[in-house]
């Protein structure tokens, strides 16, 4: 009986959902991303509560059955488990990186940025660079450990 | 498997001349927010109030909530409408509102209502016809949720409403739909608003359902291939094409066909979103290329219980 749409909606969970209606990705799978993209940035720790589905449902007017889709979805991947009666919980982590490292590899990243910039490359061109390099060094390392289980490969939804 | 929330076999409605409503089947599952769309005068609302029992089909048979005759008495009970623009009794306070409306039905939960408008800030004093456009429209679906239905339909919700308004109605919609589980069937001719929130999609042109299922479904099960138009005819006659454009040089072609199926050479594939998917149909005189009732293929419904 509590529909407590007036009560601080992120409550519980360290991350808030948002939603880009133009992105054309499905919203399922922005929720899905959302929490990959926490998890690797270290907002969301294993332990941490994800936010409730009837808080998500009620911040962005979104069907329940698409909150639950992301959740089992992510349930799969197995990066977060549900607990009955309490909501569901991240279990895994994707950061392999600590938190100094990550911010040591931001510096030398914006220090490239600023060298792209000083030669010229506009921010369509260094993004452009930064996927075909990564591109490149994806298809060298995945020469070289053939076979070996990638598992992040299969989303191409762009 | 889920029982099916709305059956209509055959079902049509007439008036005098004209059938608002023709060879009508269809069949709704529990646990979906079931979205009616299409072109004004589809027979929308029509279907709406022959399955709320409003209105009396001149041919087929309809039931709701697992089999029960709509307009019986246990159809009534299960069942909450909130017609087009909300009508309410402007000189009535929201509080005789409550009041009519506890002793017009069986079931009526009286203090919830009350919290619910309090938690909306809606004054239980203030006449009917004084309250802002949101604040009718959540009065109105303040009382068709305290009778505590297990099914809730929607006649164009949210056509009069601002887009704050209309965002907080659908919030308290899908908040119901999480917090008590009940099955929603609603209808708008604007897919856009839609697509958030619905996932079972029934598209109507002319009296005739054109188009029924679990939007996740009918998306997986079309791809827009695009390609040189000299070579669209050859593959026009092989792929099960639902509609062509094309210009001088490059055609598109929107077929049925899953991911895993193979794309011809020089031809790219990708997916089609939900406006795109209806407006095709919708144009497309040929009525019903895609699934039937759902009933044939009711057993790999979804689970949609919530866990708080």
């Amino acid at each position: 009986m509590d529909i407590d749409k007036q009560s601080n909606t992120g409550a519980g969970s360290p991350i808030e959902f948002r939603l880009d209606p133009a992105s054309g990705v499905p919203t399922y799978l922005q929720l899905v991303q959302q929490v990959e993209h926490a998890l690797r940035l270290g907002y969301l720790k294993p332990g941490d509560q994800l936010p409730k589905v009837r808080d998500v449902v009620a911040a962005l007017a979104i069907n329940p059955n698409t909150v639950l889709k992301a959740y089992k979805e992510l349930e799969t991947k197995g990066l977060a488990a549900g607990r009955p009666g309490q909501g569901t919980f991240v279990q895994a982590t994707l950061s392999q990186v600590a938190l100094p490292e990550l911010a040591g590899l931001r510096r030398t990243l914006l220090g490239w940025l600023a060298s792209a910039d000083a030669a010229g490359l506009d921010e369509d061109g260094m993004v452009a660079l930064f996927t075909s390099a990564l591109r490149d060094f994806h298809e060298s390392r995945g020469s070289r450990t053939r076979g070996g289980a990638a598992g992040d490969e299969t989303e191409g939804v762009a | 498997m889920s029982p099916n929330v709305v059956e209509a076999s055959g079902l049509g409605k007439r008036y005098g001349s004209t059938w608002a409503l023709r060879e009508c089947t269809v069949a709704i599952p529990e646990g979906h927010v079931a979205a009616l769309v299409g072109p004004n005068g589809a027979g929308k609302t029509t279907l709406l109030n022959i399955a709320a029992g409003l209105v009396a089909p001149s041919a087929g048979e309809v039931t709701v909530l697992g089999g029960r005759p709509a307009g019986s008495p246990a159809a009534l009970d299960g069942i909450a409408f909130v017609a087009q623009d909300t009508p309410m009794y402007k000189n009535l306070s929201a509080r005789d509102m409550l009041h009519l409306t506890r002793n017009l039905n069986r079931r009526f939960d009286q203090p919830y209502a009350e919290a619910r408008l309090g938690e909306l800030g809606i004054p239980l004093k203030r006449k009917a016809g004084k309250l802002s456009g949101g604040q009718q429209a959540q009065l109105a679906l303040t009382l068709a949720l305290a009778r505590r239905p297990r099914l809730l339909v929607l006649d164009e919700p949210m056509a009069m409403l601002d887009p704050i308004a209309r965002h907080d109605f659908m919030a308290s919609v899908m908040t119901a739909m999480a917090a008590d589980g009940v099955s929603v069937v609603l209808s708008s001719h604007v897919l856009a608003e839609l697509e958030r929130v619905a996932d079972y999609l029934i598209l109507m042109s002319r009296g005739c359902v054109q188009l029924a299922g679990e939007v996740d479904d009918l998306l997986a099960a079309h791809r827009m291939l695009t390609g040189p138009a000299a070579e669209a005819d050859r593959y026009a006659g092989r792929l099960s094409v639902v509609h062509t454009s094309r210009g001088e040089a490059q055609a598109h072609l929107l077929i049925r066909a899953s991911a895993d199926d193979p794309v011809p050479p020089g031809w790219e594939a990708h997916t089609v979103g939900l406006e795109e998917l209806a407006l095709v149909y919708l144009r497309e005189p040929a009525p019903a290329v895609l699934p039937g009732p759902a009933r044939a293929r009711g057993q790999n419904n979804q689970q949609t219980e919530v866990t708080k």
